[in-house]
């Protein structure tokens, strides 16, 4: 299998802090690669380093074997990189509309994607005109990853989009998610939520203070409690 | 945790209206203090336009503060620059100024108005370039170079143009009132009223119905999603950098004609005026930097006539009592 991203031994400070200490990781083609670790493991650091908002101190980042590390965000989104920040981050003084527009950035939005992203969150159609500080917690996180995928996007990069939602929005949301990833689409997922990670992840990295201390399918380590509760101290069951 | 279904309908959005009838307010309180009618609206037109005259110069100064994050303490001098400049075009034609005709008065006054902004919008480049981009993110420094750079701009307009006042006399046809009974205003405030609103509603229009105003607007409330979007946002800072100074310019045109005279401090006296239209306006909010200025500037009137001891802290006054009612001012529109 191709890998699609590629970090080798990357550094990230912020400010006097070492947060990323070396990490290697490797994000297949078509494929969901869960991220998952404690909180302060470095995972959100991750996705802001790969996407350039925090830099690289030192290491390698590569995009389908294009160097990214030294490039800047805008750059970084426009070879193909989707992001979804944990704040969902939508722009609450502009409609619903208004937010996808900006999103579709190189052409007018598609009426096919957009009705396919309606059938999954029909809740964006009806508030439309809405303005997106107005929507829910449920329905901002629905906006924030409808902007990521308006246009085809080569990666993914999802920030926990199950924080704080209501359970019945975590499921839909996981049925969303799953229907990308159905379409091909390559999506690297930090999520805390277990249930979620074991119904999305094809791999799985786990992280540890800045380090990746677990590679592997998802599909072992979520029949593996012992090891669940050794990396991530509890085990799916409490998810359940 | 929340317990709204993606599917559960949303309260309609409320539009805040309670910003919008505080100057409507304001005027209608004071017609039985101040009185007489033809005065309360003699002094309510002067409002409206030294409101308007506030609004276009401190237009830029809220989105640079909004979407930049920038302290430009320096603002005034783009003021003076452009009131400068049109002086340089007006005085080679003063024979076209003094003619009777409108429109010879007005075919050289909007080159001057808009070399001003042209010259004051360049310098604005040179003032990003040079001054604000290597102190991006840092308000100490931001404040320490461009009040530098007003005190530089300030003294190389001594040094161009000498210490004294120069007149600049309004053109013959913006001379004198439109008289309605007894109630006189004055030509010029109804021109600055007309160029305050046009501009108002070209902003308006360019931040609600282009995408460009769209990327403004999400820059003011998440520059960094703007840029995750795929946005080259310093380009955009940049744009609306120089818009905003060559508003300032225009701004200062105005200001001049409005008292016929051009000085190189003319701006210290409008800078704390344009802060506190940019404060309770609420940062990088139009329509609060709009409403802003009128309610400036009619506290600056109506204060003036009913109790001219206050009209020094009358604006500071009006500052506090708006923070304290809405914190982050009339309008938030970003978290700052």
């Amino acid at each position: 299998m191709t890998d699609l991203l590629k970090l080798s031994g990357v550094h990230t400070h912020i400010g006097r802090y070492h947060i990323l200490q070396g990490i290697d990781l490797a994000v297949p083609l078509g494929q969901v690669t869960m991220l998952l670790g404690r909180n302060g493991a470095g995972k959100t650091t991750t996705l802001r380093t790969i996407m350039g908002l925090w830099q690289a101190s030192s290491g390698e980042i590569s995009l389908a074997g294009e160097r990214i590390e030294s490039r800047a965000t805008p750059d970084i989104a426009r070879l193909g990189v989707g992001y979804v920040p944990e704040s969902m981050a939508v722009f609450s003084d502009l409609t619903v509309k208004e937010n996808l527009v900006l999103a579709a950035r190189d052409a007018p939005m598609d009426d096919k994607q957009l009705e396919w992203i309606f059938g999954f969150f029909p809740a964006l159609r009806r508030f439309w005109l809405s303005r997106a500080g107005s929507l829910s917690g449920g329905q901002k996180q629905m906006l924030s990853i409808a902007r990521a995928i308006i246009e085809p996007r080569k990666l993914l990069l999802i920030d926990e989009p199950t924080k704080g939602l209501a359970p019945a929005i975590i499921v839909a949301l996981i049925e969303c998610l799953k229907e990308i990833k159905r379409k091909g689409a390559t999506i690297l997922l930090v999520e805390q939520n277990f249930f979620a990670a074991r119904e999305l992840g094809d791999n799985v990295l786990v992280m540890d203070n800045g380090t990746i201390v677990h590679r592997g399918e998802m599909a072992a380590l979520a029949a593996d409690v012992p090891l669940q509760e050794r990396l991530l101290g509890l085990s799916l069951e409490a998810h359940q | 945790m929340t317990d709204i279904a993606a599917t559960d309908p949303l309260p309609k959005p409320k539009r805040d209206l309670a910003p919008i009838l505080l100057p409507i307010a304001l005027a209608l309180v004071t017609i039985p203090l101040i009185g007489s009618p033809s005065t309360w609206l003699t002094l309510t037109a002067a409002s409206l336009a030294m409101g308007m005259m506030i609004f276009i110069m401190a237009s830029g100064l809220t989105l640079v503060f909004g979407l930049m994050d920038v302290l430009n303490f320096g603002h005034g001098a783009f003021i003076a620059v452009g009131a400068y400049v049109a002086t340089l075009v007006l005085a080679p034609f003063a024979a076209s100024v003094q003619a009777d005709s409108l429109w010879v008065n007005l075919a050289v006054l909007a080159p001057a108005a808009l070399l001003s902004m042209a010259v004051s919008g360049a310098l604005g480049l040179v003032v990003e370039r040079v001054l604000i981009l290597p102190v991006y993110g840092q308000h100490l420094k931001q404040i320490l170079m461009t009040t530098g750079g007003l005190i530089v701009a300030e003294q190389t307009m001594y040094a161009l143009w000498g210490p004294q006042i120069i007149p600049m006399p309004l053109p013959t046809s913006l001379r004198g009132s439109f008289i309605f009974g007894d109630v006189a205003i004055a030509k010029y405030r109804v021109l600055a009223m007309l160029i305050g609103l046009a501009v108002f509603i070209a902003i308006q229009l360019v931040l609600n119905r282009t995408k460009l105003g769209l990327l403004i607007r999400a820059g003011v409330e998440n520059r960094e999603m703007v840029e995750a979007l795929g946005y080259r946002i310093r380009r955009l800072f940049l744009g609306v950098f120089m818009t905003g100074s060559a508003l300032a310019g225009l701004g200062g045109v105005m200001w001049a004609l409005y008292r016929e005279q051009v000085h190189a401090s003319m701006s210290d006296e409008l800078t704390v005026l344009i802060f506190v239209v940019v404060i309770i306006g609420g940062l990088g909010s139009i329509g609060g930097c709009f409403i802003g200025a009128i309610l400036v500037a009619m506290v600056a009137n109506y204060g003036g006539f009913l109790v001219p001891k206050l009209a020094l802290v009358s604006n500071i006054l009006l500052m506090v009592a708006i923070l304290m009612w809405r914190p982050r001012g009339l309008y938030a529109v970003t978290s700052r």
